[in-house]
C-alpha cells in the first residue's frame, strides 16, 4: 500500500426538497422570523451600468413549470468585476454580485433585477461575454445544477466566448442565450431552462 | 486562472446522480445530456461573502428564534454543531450557513406542508450563522421528527435537517442533508439512497457527541462539512493565501 493522501472528501449533496423556502426564503413559505432575508437585492442601489430584469421558468421534462424550484445568481458589475474580496473596493457600495430568487408558488414563473454585466476576464487572456452564473436547486434536483445566462444583445462577444464556443453542439449554445425585450422601457430578459427534451439546457460541471 | 486557487476536480462519484429511479421526482427533473465540463474562471472561482451585519446572532438558536418570550418549543433539544473544512482539511472561516428543519413532530411550518401533525407555535424551523476563525459552527434546536412523504405509498423521512454552505467560489456552493446516528429509517429512505456509495452516506450521519452535552439541558450531534479543496498554485499570486 502506498502512502494515504490524508485529503478530506467533500460532503456529498442532497437535494433542496420542498420545503427549502423556509430555510433560505422564509417569508415565501409563509412566516417572517429574519429581520433581513439574503438575496433579493444583487446590485444595490448605487451600482453603475444598465438597469435590467430578468425573468424565465424552469421547465421538467413533462413540459411543466416547476414551482418549487430555488435559483441564486452570480455575476460581475458593469465593469466585469466579482465583488470578491481581493477587489471588494473596485465594485460599487452595496454591490452584492449574488442574489436568490424563487418562483411564484402558482405559476413557476421566477424574476429580478439588476444590472447587466461587463465582459469578465477569462483563461489565457481570453475574454468572456457578459454573463450571469446561475445554481438551480429543487425537489428532485440531487445535485444543484450550474448553468450561465448569456446576453442577446451581445451576439458579437457571445461568437467570442470562450464557454460558449466550447460547447461541441451549436445548436445547444443558443439555450443559454436571454431573449432581450422591452417592457415599460426597461429591457427584459427572458431565460427559461429546460431540464429535458430537445431544448435541454447546457448544463456544467464547473 | 491567475489570482484564484483552482478547485479541484469534484468526485462526482461521491454526490447522488442526476437520475435515481427510486427518487420518483428526479426522473423528469435530472437532464439527461452530459454536462460539459468548464475549466473554472473566475466567474467560478469567486463567491459572496457574508458578514456579521447580514444576520442578528439569534438566527442560530432555533429554539428561541421564533418562540413566544418565555416560552419554548416541544421536542428533544439538541446542539448541532461542527466544521466547515475543505478538502485540504483546512478551515473555512466566515462562511454562512443556513438551516431548515421539520418540528419534533415531523411537521413543517410551510404553506405547502400539509401532514397532520401539529405545527408548533414556538418553532419556526430555520437557522443561519457564520463559521468562527476555526470554521466552527453551532446551533441550538429540537431534533426534528420524521415524517411521511409521498413518494411509495409508505416512505418515511428519517429525522433530518437541511444544510447550505457557500464556502468562498461559487463553484463550492452546496446544499445536504444531515441525518443522526442510529436512525433505522436512514437506510430505508430512496432520498438517502440517491448516493450509491455507502462510504458518502455515513458522511451525512451527524454523530452523538457526549462531550460537547450540556448536562441536564441539551444533546449535541457532531456534523462536519467538508467543500471542494482548492490547489496550491505555487507560481501563480494567489487570493486565498493557502
Amino acid at each position: 500500500m502506498p502512502q494515504k493522501l490524508g485529503y478530506l472528501k467533500e460532503t456529498p449533496s442532497q437535494t433542496a426538497g420542498p420545503y427549502v423556502h423556509i430555510g433560505l426564503a422564509p417569508g415565501a413559505a409563509g412566516f417572517e422570523i429574519y429581520d433581513q432575508e439574503l438575496g433579493w437585492d444583487i446590485a444595490g442601489p448605487h451600482a453603475k451600468g444598465e438597469r435590467i430584469r430578468v425573468e424565465g421558468v424552469v421547465i421538467d421534462g413533462i413540459g411543466s413549470p416547476i414551482k418549487d424550484v430555488l435559483l441564486e445568481a452570480w455575476q460581475a458589475n458593469a465593469a466585469g468585476t466579482y465583488p470578491h474580496p481581493d477587489r471588494a473596493d473596485e465594485t460599487e457600495e452595496g454591490f452584492r454580485g449574488w442574489g436568490r430568487v424563487i418562483t411564484d408558488f402558482d405559476t413557476g414563473e421566477w424574476g429580478f433585477d439588476t444590472v447587466k454585466p461587463g465582459p469578465v476576464m477569462g483563461r489565457n487572456g481570453q475574454m468572456m461575454a457578459p454573463h450571469i452564473n446561475l445554481w438551480i436547486v429543487a425537489r428532485g434536483i440531487n445535485l444543484g445544477l450550474n448553468t450561465r445566462l448569456y446576453f442577446s444583445d451581445e451576439a458579437e462577444a457571445n461568437a467570442q466566448d470562450p464557454i460558449l464556443n466550447g460547447i461541441e453542439w451549436e445548436r445547444r449554445r443558443d439555450t443559454l442565450i436571454a431573449a432581450r425585450a422591452e417592457r415599460d422601457g426597461q429591457a427584459v430578459y427572458r431565460f427559461d431552462i429546460q431540464l429535458q427534451g430537445e431544448a435541454e439546457t447546457v448544463f456544467f460541471d464547473i | 486562472m491567475p489570482g484564484y486557487p483552482e478547485l479541484y476536480q469534484r468526485d462526482r462519484e461521491r454526490h447522488p446522480p442526476a437520475l435515481t429511479r427510486d427518487y420518483k421526482t428526479s426522473v423528469a427533473r435530472s437532464p439527461q445530456n452530459a454536462l460539459i465540463s468548464l475549466e473554472n474562471t473566475a466567474s467560478e472561482l469567486t463567491g459572496p461573502r457574508f458578514g456579521h451585519n447580514d444576520i442578528d446572532p439569534i438566527d442560530s438558536d432555533l429554539l428561541a428564534n421564533f418562540a413566544q418570550p418565555g416560552e419554548s418549543p416541544i421536542g428533544e433539544r439538541i446542539l448541532l454543531h461542527g466544521r466547515v473544512l475543505d478538502e485540504n482539511a483546512r478551515p473555512v472561516p466566515n462562511t454562512l450557513v443556513e438551516i431548515w428543519q421539520a418540528n419534533a413532530g415531523g411537521r413543517y411550518r410551510h404553506k405547502k406542508d400539509t401532514y397532520l401533525a401539529p405545527i408548533d407555535p414556538n418553532f419556526g424551523g430555520c437557522g443561519r450563522t457564520l463559521t468562527d476563525a476555526d470554521g466552527a459552527y453551532v446551533f441550538r434546536t429540537v431534533k426534528p421528527g420524521a415524517y411521511p412523504w409521498r413518494n411509495w405509498v409508505n416512505n418515511w423521512r428519517p429525522a433530518h435537517i437541511h444544510i447550505s454552505v457557500f464556502g468562498w467560489a461559487f463553484a463550492q456552493r452546496l446544499i445536504t442533508q444531515c441525518y443522526f446516528e442510529g436512525d433505522p429509517l436512514i437506510a430505508k429512505c430512496p432520498i438517502v439512497n440517491t448516493i450509491p456509495d455507502p462510504d458518502a452516506i455515513d458522511q451525512l450521519v451527524a454523530a452523538l457527541d457526549l462531550n460537547a452535552t450540556i448536562p441536564l439541558d441539551t444533546i449535541a450531534y457532531k456534523f462536519d462539512i467538508v467543500l471542494r479543496g482548492a490547489r496550491s498554485t505555487l507560481f501563480e499570486n494567489r487570493l486565498e493565501g493557502n
